[in-house]
């Protein structure tokens, strides 16, 4: 028997919902949906783990603020003290009120950008990639459930029956 | 799917399905542009080309083109800039602030929002470029060694703290912008013909899946995103603040400054989008999803910063006297009844009085109403930089050196050359972009569609 991949259409993010728990519930392992929105729920249901970007950006943003403050601590303190006003640049500590600014813009800046690029890079969303899903419909008001044979131990004729009381409105087969 | 109480009007009329609102928002893309929009577009080219010739004339001339003079060393310029940053600062704060309160109705504006935001700091950061005169070495604002030798910019300074405010707003802005407008281009790329528009699409949509991994960690940089983004709009205007809050000029040397610029920012940037947005929501038949509930929420918003801006005023005005400092308390003296009465009672009363009457629902829900008032806060907040920059500076502290501003005519070309850029950008925005977030609309099609609100069951027997 070969793998096969089944793309389940629902016109309906609840039905699609609603199909996921009851196929979950019977021990199918759903790899995957399409939907035009996020279904909020599906997650869980489906076994999607939560994403550890914000993670990222916090570590971004800490990247960001060090090299600000040891930026700032080359260019004003040690290289090139400047005398503005007869208020030397003695130590960073004494100076450190005019450098929040730019320590906090430069954090926010590496931290939105850092956590941008890894979140393309992740999605493998990058300029000029073909579109990944399955059918033109499901950036519109269609939404997909994919199942895959090989991730699953059920004889794919009991997987049909299963899939048939879910309320689907088209079915596709592929072999891969 | 959140639900939300029946008794709130919907945030979308009439009953839609989702491939209704995707219709809806991509048939104006995909059609042939109106005869209108040419005509606005070759309008507004025009008038940006005359910017643009204004700009290479003062290049090429010097800064003495403009009105200037020894007293007076900042005026239409800063004031320009000062202008366009209050209005960049709707979008991001619609997009960010209002997302981190959850407020659904951002979802129809935030986008066209976000687009004017970006727009507009592109022309406010214009301005300093061009008034340092040699345009090309603008770049030395970078932390780079002075002629690369080892002086550095100063780090001590509130002019470089702009130069890294503008330029993390504007990136950031641009990235949470699209981020949000990938899932859309992709919706617009799987639905058009055209081989080359096809093309384009499937470029600028990254080939975005929809996926629900994907769809997770776009919610979660959305949100970091607008996590990030909030205190940058709130920092960024505070630190052009500075720009004259440091100095000790009177009637620029006051701490009640940051807070009153961001109020005023937050008043003019939402005063820009109403007078874009009741244009656009007619022009391109969106009445279902910007209708007049958004149009009072926002006018509530006009009313609350201007309502700061108005208290900051009146604060600015009697610590002025309470300080017991002469100069401090001229300024304002001059500023009231000096040669500038005008702008300053312009400004007064465009931004003082106007936001005062959106305390009667029949005004603020009223379209035209709203859009007339929607002009005279953006007169009103440009004589309010005009103000504060100009009536500071006329009168020195030696007599005789005092001296009146006249704008020259490459001034005002300049200020009115960048209205015709930005309406440019505006207007190709419109033709070629999504310009309502249409598949953040489609997920609360469901909790805030007219449908759900007329019987919440609707949508169980669809």
């Amino acid at each position: 028997m070969s793998d096969k991949v089944i793309y389940v259409m629902y016109d309906d993010d609840g039905v699609l919902k609603d199909g996921a728990k009851k196929l979950v519930s019977k021990g199918v392992k759903i790899a995957d949906t399409f939907s035009p929105f996020p279904i909020h729920g599906i997650d869980p249901i489906i076994g999607v783990k939560n994403t550890r970007l914000g993670i990222m950006a916090f570590l971004f943003g800490l990247t960001g603020l060090t090299l600000a403050t040891i930026g700032m601590r080359f260019f004003m303190i040690e290289d090139w003290p400047m005398n503005i006003g007869g208020k030397p640049s003695f130590s960073y500590l004494e100076n450190i009120l005019s450098f929040v600014p730019i320590s906090f813009e430069f954090t926010v800046m590496c931290a939105a950008h850092g956590m941008a690029i890894t979140y393309l890079l992740k999605n493998k969303t990058l300029p000029g990639m073909p579109a990944q899903n399955p059918d033109p419909r499901t950036t519109d008001d269609k939404f997909v459930m994919e199942i895959r044979t090989a991730e699953n131990s059920i004889e794919e004729k009991e997987l049909d029956k299963l899939i048939k009381d879910t309320g689907f409105i088209e079915i596709d087969k592929k072999t891969i | 799917m959140q639900k939300e109480a029946a008794i709130r009007e919907p945030l979308i009329l009439g009953h839609k399905s989702y491939h209704d609102i995707t219709e809806d928002v991509c048939r104006p893309i995909e059609d042939k542009a109106p005869k209108m929009w040419y005509v606005l577009f070759g309008i507004a080219l025009v008038i940006g080309l005359y910017g643009i010739g204004c700009i290479l004339y003062l290049l090429g001339t010097g800064v003495g083109v403009w009105g200037l003079n020894k007293t007076i060393g900042w005026a239409w310029d800063i004031t320009n800039f000062v202008w366009w940053v209050g209005i960049g600062h709707a979008g991001t704060l619609i997009s960010a602030v209002l997302l981190l309160f959850r407020q659904k109705w951002r979802m129809a504006i935030n986008r066209s929002a976000e687009a004017m935001t970006i727009f507009a700091v592109f022309m406010a950061g214009l301005f300093p470029l061009i008034h340092m005169g040699r345009l090309w070495v603008g770049y030395w604002v970078m932390p780079i060694p002075n002629q690369f030798g080892s002086l550095w910019v100063n780090f001590n300074s509130p002019l470089l703290w702009d130069v890294f405010a503008i330029s993390t707003y504007l990136s950031v802005s641009v990235v949470f912008w699209y981020i949000g407008l990938i899932p859309d281009f992709a919706t617009i790329r799987d639905r058009a013909r055209k081989p080359i528009s096809k093309k384009m699409y499937s470029i600028l949509a990254f080939g975005w899946s929809g996926r629900a991994k994907h769809w997770n960690r776009f919610e979660l940089v959305s949100l970091v995103l607008a996590g990030l983004a909030t205190p940058l709009v709130f920092s960024v205007h505070s630190i052009v603040s500075f720009d004259f809050a440091t100095s000790v000029i009177p009637g620029w040397h006051t701490t009640i400054f940051p807070p009153y610029f961001v109020a005023g920012a937050v008043f003019s940037g939402f005063a820009m989008v109403q007078t874009l947005l009741l244009i656009m929501r007619k022009a391109m038949n969106l009445e279902a999803y910007i209708h007049t509930k958004h149009v009072e929420y926002m006018n509530i918003v006009i009313m609350v910063t201007g309502s700061i801006v108005g208290t900051a005023y009146i604060t600015e005005l009697f610590i002025s006297w309470y300080s017991g400092v002469e100069y401090e308390a001229y300024a304002f003296i001059n500023r009231a009844t000096g040669p500038y009465w005008w702008a300053y009672a312009a400004m007064m009363t465009c931004n003082v009085v106007s936001p005062q009457l959106m305390w009667f629902r029949k005004l603020r829900r009223s379209l035209l109403f709203t859009f007339f008032i929607s002009i005279v806060v953006n007169i009103g907040m440009w004589f309010e930089r005009y103000v504060i920059i100009v009536t500071s500076l006329h009168r020195d502290y030696l007599p005789s050196s005092w001296s009146m501003h006249y704008p020259s005519p490459i001034d005002i070309g300049v200020y009115i050359g960048t209205i015709g850029l930005f309406f440019v950008f505006f207007l190709l925005f419109a033709r070629f972009f999504p310009v309502l977030a249409l598949n953040e609309i489609k997920s609360i099609l469901k909790g805030s569609g007219q449908s759900y609100k007329e019987s919440p069951d609707y949508y169980k027997n669809h």
